[in-house]
């Protein structure tokens, strides 16, 4: 006969419930539960505040499910010993899902690097290159807001980090999720959790940390200065640029090469005009599904015990630091080209060398409204701003290809 | 598939202080010169095209000068007469041949040019 109350108390002593009972809390289990609280203060911040929320709500929530006891989603041991040149299961993804969890199986689009390449194929076909190539001259400005990402990776190995490391944190600099992504997932997986969240937060707030920024590092002259309308670009060009960029890129950086690549992809897709069913589903389907499964694999890589260290605080600091810095190498790029090209330029538009896209375009139009309500500098600083994405891409390569081996 | 961080050697893994700054400007300075160099294959592909359109707008332009003349007439269609035709001539039992021998022997006659005489119509008189 079935005795009800040995079933009931081994379904009591399997639940999550016993094991926060049962000693999970000395054991490190705080840290899990500190984490827990972590993840609902990030909810709390994406769905309420607006803090990103198509990425920081499943980064929050991939937290959440990663800390909670027993639910065995997510593994870090397992990745740990897949990184281990020592350890049998070193680069095997047979170990990794002999004893996978959701989560473990989510995260091996991350490893292989599938996702920040597939959003980028999405960014691609959502983002007009016309600005770009109407002015071409804005490039250098994408260019000159890379400098954060080189001081926060000197930053970053002044306070300890790792060569890897430190390149990882640089990289926050650039303003761009992916990216940051790629990256750190070949460079530095153990801080993969906390770069993300850094850069997807930090990208949230742009329109609180560039402002004064631009204020301070623009004269008020400069900032109402109104730019001319540039050319049209045609069709052709648009369709024959992204050609151009990937065979140029990709043999001057090899490294880029799937970044860049599925960028371009992306965007070739939407100029052609005859695969407008994949440019849609690349911008709408695709980029939504990758999001899900991006944003929760990373947020589960935020287990309590690799989380909660020092090193998260440092990066926080770093980031910060990398942004801020991004930004007023563009300003300063921009009161160079303002000044040569004898105020035809309004250098407001450096800081939108940041990558981000379309967020600090956006920014630097509204600080240059503010100082002259009739100037309109969005489609200026478009073209600084997709340069940001390519400048940050070849940043990211030349990190990897110095510290990849 | 790339797995790289394990395969680096130490003097970049604990990478030092002097390193770090040169790899840092190194990156820096590897962007810019990327950056520029695409910025003038873009240029040059930009004037190439901008070429091209002020070509291909060059080459419209002389047949936008000639539009009025062909297509007022179009326009005008039936009823008006270009200045200095002969206008709409009336034949009554004269074929062509002979009507247009006629006009050039009265425009001869009179000493005027033909397109400034205006025959209304031709009739044989019987």
């Amino acid at each position: 006969m079935i005795n009800v109350g040995d079933i009931l108390l081994n379904l009591w002593n399997k639940s999550g419930f016993a094991a926060l009972t049962q000693g999970f809390l000395s054991q490190g289990g705080w840290q899990n539960l500190l984490m827990i609280i972590i993840a609902c203060g990030l909810l709390y911040l994406g769905i309420v505040k607006k803090f990103e929320p198509l990425l920081l709500v499943g980064i929050a929530f991939g937290c959440l499910l990663s800390n909670l006891p027993l639910g065995g989603l997510y593994h870090q041991e397992l990745w740990d010993a897949f990184m281990d040149a020592n350890s049998p299961a070193y680069h095997s993804y047979g170990a990794i899902l002999r004893e996978a969890g959701l989560i473990d199986i989510f995260y091996i689009g991350v490893k292989t690097s599938l996702y920040p390449c597939l959003i980028f194929m999405g960014v691609g076909a959502m983002t007009d290159f016309g600005p770009l190539l109407s002015n071409p001259k804005s490039l250098l400005l994408g260019a000159a807001a890379q400098l954060g990402v080189f001081v926060a990776f000197f930053g970053a190995v002044l306070l300890g980090f790792t060569g890897p490391q430190a390149a990882s944190i640089g990289i926050i600099g650039g303003a761009d999720g992916p990216t940051a992504i790629f990256l750190t997932s070949k460079l530095a997986p153990e801080l993969l959790g906390a770069i993300a969240v850094a850069a997807y937060s930090y990208m949230a707030l742009i329109p609180l940390i560039q402002p004064p920024i631009m204020n301070l590092l623009t004269s008020a002259k400069d900032r109402q200065i109104k730019m001319v309308q540039t050319r049209q670009v045609s069709k052709t060009e648009k369709i024959i640029f992204p050609i151009v960029v990937v065979i140029f890129v990709a043999l001057l950086l090899p490294d880029t090469a799937p970044l860049i690549g599925c960028l371009m992809l992306g965007n070739l897709f939407k100029e052609t005009g005859v695969t407008d069913r994949l440019s849609d589903t690349v911008q709408n389907a695709l980029m939504n599904i990758v999001t899900i499964l991006l944003s929760t694999a990373v947020g589960a890589t935020m287990v309590g015990s690799t989380f909660l260290t020092l090193n998260t605080l440092k990066i926080v600091v770093l980031g910060v630091v990398a942004f801020g810095i991004s930004t007023a190498g563009g300003l300063l790029g921009g009161n160079v080209m303002c000044k040569l090209s004898k105020g035809k330029i309004n250098p407001l538009i450096g800081s939108a060398g940041v990558s981000a896209v379309p967020m600090a375009a956006r920014v630097a139009n509204t600080v240059g409204q503010k100082n002259n309500p009739s100037n309109f500098l969005l489609m200026h600083a478009m073209g600084p701003n997709v340069a940001g994405v390519i400048g940050s891409a070849i940043a990211a390569g030349f990190l990897l290809s110095v510290f990849g081996g | 598939m790339m797995f790289l961080a394990a395969s680096i050697p130490d003097y970049l893994k604990d990478i030092s202080i002097g390193n770090a700054a040169i790899v840092a400007l190194m990156g820096y300075v590897v962007v810019f010169f990327g950056i520029v160099l695409l910025m003038c294959v873009i240029t040059v592909m930009g004037n190439i095209f901008v070429a091209k359109a002020n070509k291909a707008k060059a080459a419209a332009q002389p047949k936008a000068a000639a539009a009025p003349v062909t297509v007022t007439p179009v326009a005008a269609a039936a009823p008006a007469e270009a200045p200095g035709t002969a206008g709409q001539l009336k034949l009554h039992d004269v074929p062509p041949k002979t009507a247009a021998m006629l006009m050039a022997i009265v425009a001869n006659q009179m000493g005027k040019p033909l397109n400034e005489l205006r025959f209304i119509s031709i009739k044989e008189v019987k």
